[in-house]
């Protein structure tokens, strides 16, 4: 592991000479946020936009490259002992909050115990965690219950922020007015959210890393609707769209604009992955056969091609083709729809209705629903449509009321983090948004999960993953249908602002603006 | 019967009216047997041009759909929701204006008041509201604008039952003791008829315009292709893909214009004045 990060950071170290075109100081960028963010504060929201502010406001011990090799973050360095179990962080010095105040070890300890409390997927990657200390202001040990391969990837600033302890000590951190001006160690600090207007991020003078960042400022721009911000870009009233911020079939349009550049980058950490629960407590869907027949009757390269205008990669199961242990050595689910017809005649289905639900998310996901009805439709099946707007969405499917029902999850670099949740038995539970929705169970599956969460080394995780993976593809819990890519769209003046596996979300702190 | 339609076929305006609406409940009647396939199939590559294709006249739209079969399939959407509507509409409204104009008194103002309660409030938010609540089905839409489109129904058949009551005829008919019921349906209502003939077209338009709103917006019924439908799906494409949007908008435009105009004719060959002009 040590050996990695030595590589990691000599290969930061070329890539940022090369690239190092003479970075200019000075200058503001516009970039849109969509929607916007219900809240700044990290620690407590983690809706995609708020990450992609706060991101550079807060940061996290670690950051991780496009290839998700951790880089140095708050933590300058790490050791992992030989037993895998104690992680030891060493802290960066003469780091200071946006007030002026010093960062220390208590910081991130504080951290951490709130993390527990407040964020949900924080909790659940700490699930291994026997205790963490801080034998001095600038160290920071972690001890595992036992090995946990994944582990090394929970640092990012999304996934564990660090949020000052002299703010939040003894208060409801719910509650702490502080949220509303958010301080964090990052390159950015708050200065004003107008609401339904923009939030205004202005450069750290005192950041931790010498001559960074080296924009003045950030507007986030907010703006409702699709079209609109399409034109915004056109305009030049904003210079960075990130991915989903316009329309699919705009991409192409706007990409060919003069001086704009585009790059799918900056998702690999999350490699959104689009799928259908398939209800496995409808009578109709529990048959495997049926749940086989909709894998071949929906023409996913048309979705791929049509829909998101070539952007992605059709799933070959559980796993994105971007994480940890990915195999396609799977059963293939090929657009046949004469087999879908034959395997819903063997299932012996009838014509009962099924209800399809698609994602309230904007005219992609509308399209996107109606193609996949039309394609179940051809081959035979009886389906309704049902409209919803996002709470209603939301609400259906936490109560398990759905047939079929579009979603799209991030997986975080390993099957231990992203992956397993979606399946295991232990995560079907009423009244959330992810997990197991689908209320799909196999002990064999259960057993397997739970094993490469702790195997080592990582050649045996490997062997378990890919064992997993088959038997997933061959029940079909879920309709797998692509591994979605999400464009960034800037104005090419803005050079280096994609180094990173969670792009945008950090990203600022190393981009400038060519004039 | 056959002066009336001696008189609405001098209006040529109603005559041209006539003949689109009579075409689109043929195109929505017998659409299907022409057109087969269902309008959501995916037929041709996306965003082809209308006039290059002959097997896709009017061109495809962004998933590669037939323009023209959406047309057609969205004519029957349009004018059930326009006519379920209206008639939906006028069960509420004929009565509850008629029972308000023939009692007067308490009944009228309590009536009156129910009614003033749903005008007060902007009728295309109301039905927003509404289908949002229900959530969006054809059911939904057809209640939502009917429950929006009553109102000026009550008031109407009130003021004209309010001026027909004090008639000698309906007058005598109370004196030999006939039944209130009788008396209204039998006595009153034939004669009010006709301005409420002549609202209801105007209503049927209103309705195609309010479901067009409905879907446009992304509040139609999600397995039914309509012509509102069409032109919210393709606005957002519509520099890329301009007929998407204008072919299903003048189809919306040429049926609201036959419904007014079959309106104004009616109005002409209804009125009594004109007709007396004539002879």
């Amino acid at each position: 592991m040590l050996k990695k990060f030595v590589l990691a950071l000599a290969l930061s170290t070329v890539s940022t000479m090369a690239l190092a075109q003479e970075p200019k100081m000075g200058g503001t960028i516009n970039a849109v946020i969509q929607p916007e963010p219900p809240g700044l504060m990290l620690a407590l929201v983690q809706n995609g936009p708020t990450q992609m502010v706060s991101g550079n406001i807060y940061e996290g011990l670690l950051r991780y490259s496009k290839t998700l090799e951790p880089q140095p973050g708050l933590a300058e360095s790490w050791t992992i002992s030989p037993d895998a179990k104690t992680y030891t962080f060493k802290l960066k010095q003469g780091v200071t909050w946006h007030d002026g105040k010093p960062f220390t070890a208590a910081d991130v300890l504080f951290s951490i115990e709130t993390l527990k409390v407040t964020h949900a997927r924080a909790r659940n990657n700490l699930v291994q965690l026997d205790k963490v200390e801080a034998p001095d202001d600038y160290t920071v040990v972690f001890t595992l219950k036992q090995p946990f391969g994944p582990f090394i990837g929970i640092f990012e600033v999304g996934s564990m922020p660090i949020i000052p302890k002299h703010i939040y000590e003894g208060s409801d951190v719910k509650t702490n007015p502080a949220n509303n001006t958010p301080i964090g160690t990052g390159p950015f600090m708050f200065k004003e959210w107008k609401k339904g207007s923009f939030i205004q991020l202005v450069k750290n003078p005192n950041y931790h890393v010498q001559g960074k960042p080296y924009i003045d400022g950030i507007y986030w721009q907010i703006i409702p609707d699709a079209a609109a911000r399409s034109v915004a870009y056109e305009t030049g009233k904003v210079d960075v769209l990130p991915g989903g911020s316009i329309e699919n079939f705009d991409v192409p349009r706007v990409s060919k604009l003069p001086n704009t550049c585009v790059t799918g980058d900056g998702w690999e950490f999350f490699s959104p992955m689009a799928w259908m629960w398939l209800n496995n407590r409808t009578p109709v869907l529990a048959n495997k056969k049926v749940r086989q027949a909709i894998m071949y009757a929906v023409d996913r390269e048309f979705a791929k091609d049509v829909i998101w205008n070539g952007l992605g990669k059709v799933a070959t199961g559980p796993s994105s083709s971007a994480i940890k242990f990915y195999t396609d050595n799977v059963p293939k689910y090929p657009y046949d729809p004469a087999k879908a017809k034959a395997l819903l005649k063997e299932a012996g289905y009838k014509g009962e209705k099924i209800r399809l639900m698609p994602l309230p998310y904007g005219e992609t996901w509308s399209r996107w629903g109606e193609a996949v009805k039309q394609n179940l439709v051809d081959v035979g099946m009886n389906i309704e449509t049902i409209a919803t707007d996002v709470p209603g969405s939301n609400q259906k499917n936490m109560e398990w009321d759905y047939d079929i029902s579009f979603t799209y999850l991030y997986q975080y670099g390993d099957p231990a983090l992203g992956v397993g949740r979606n399946y295991v038995t232990s995560a079907i539970q009423k009244g959330q948004l992810f997990n197991n929705l689908e209320g799909y169970s196999n002990p064999e599956v259960d057993k397997l999960f739970e094993e490469g969460a702790v195997a080592t080394p990582d050649s045996k995780r490997k062997e378990i993953y890919e064992k997993v993976q088959k038997i997933l593809v061959e029940d079909v819990p879920v309709a797998w249908q692509l591994e979605l890519q999400f464009p960034t769209i800037t104005n090419c003046k803005i050079k280096n602002l994609i180094t990173t596996g969670i792009g945008v979300n950090d990203g600022f702190r190393d981009a400038w603006i060519d004039k | 019967m056959k002066k009336f339609w001696k008189l609405m076929l001098r209006n040529p305006g109603g005559v041209i009216g006539l003949v689109i609406i009579t075409l689109a409940i043929f195109v929505a009647l017998f659409g299907q047997m022409i057109f087969p396939t269902s309008p959501w199939r995916m037929v041709q590559r996306p965003f082809l041009p209308p006039f290059t294709n002959p097997m896709v006249t009017l061109g495809t739209d962004a998933l590669g759909r037939d323009v023209f079969a959406g047309l057609i399939y969205g004519a029957r959407v349009s004018l059930l929701v326009g006519l379920v509507s209206t008639t939906v509409a006028l069960t509420i409204g004929v009565p509850l204006g008629a029972i308000a104009g023939y009692f007067g008194g308490k009944v009228d103002d309590a009536l009156m008041r129910f009614t003033e309660f749903f005008q007060t409030i902007p009728s295309f938010p109301l039905a927003i509201v509404l289908v949002a609540i229900l959530q969006p089905s054809i059911y939904s839409i057809v209640g939502s604008i009917a429950i929006v489109s009553w109102p000026p129904v009550a008031r109407l058949v009130r003021g004209e039952v309010l001026s027909l009551r004090t008639r000698e005829y309906v007058q005598a008919a109370i004196v030999t003791g006939q039944s209130n019921t009788w008396i209204i349906s039998r006595e009153i209502l034939p004669n009010a008829l006709s301005p409420v003939i002549v609202l209801a077209s105007l209503m049927v338009a209103n309705a195609i315009l309010l479901e067009s709103s409905l879907s446009f917006l992304g509040l139609g019924d999600p397995n039914l292709m309509s012509w509102g439908y069409m032109v919210g799906a393709g606005r957002t494409v519509i520099r890329q893909a301009w007929w998407i949007t204008v072919f299903p908008g003048v189809a919306i435009l040429i049926s609201v214009l036959g419904m007014n105009l079959i309106g104004e004719g009616l109005n002409d060959a209804l009125n009594p004045r004109l007709a007396k002009d004539s002879r």
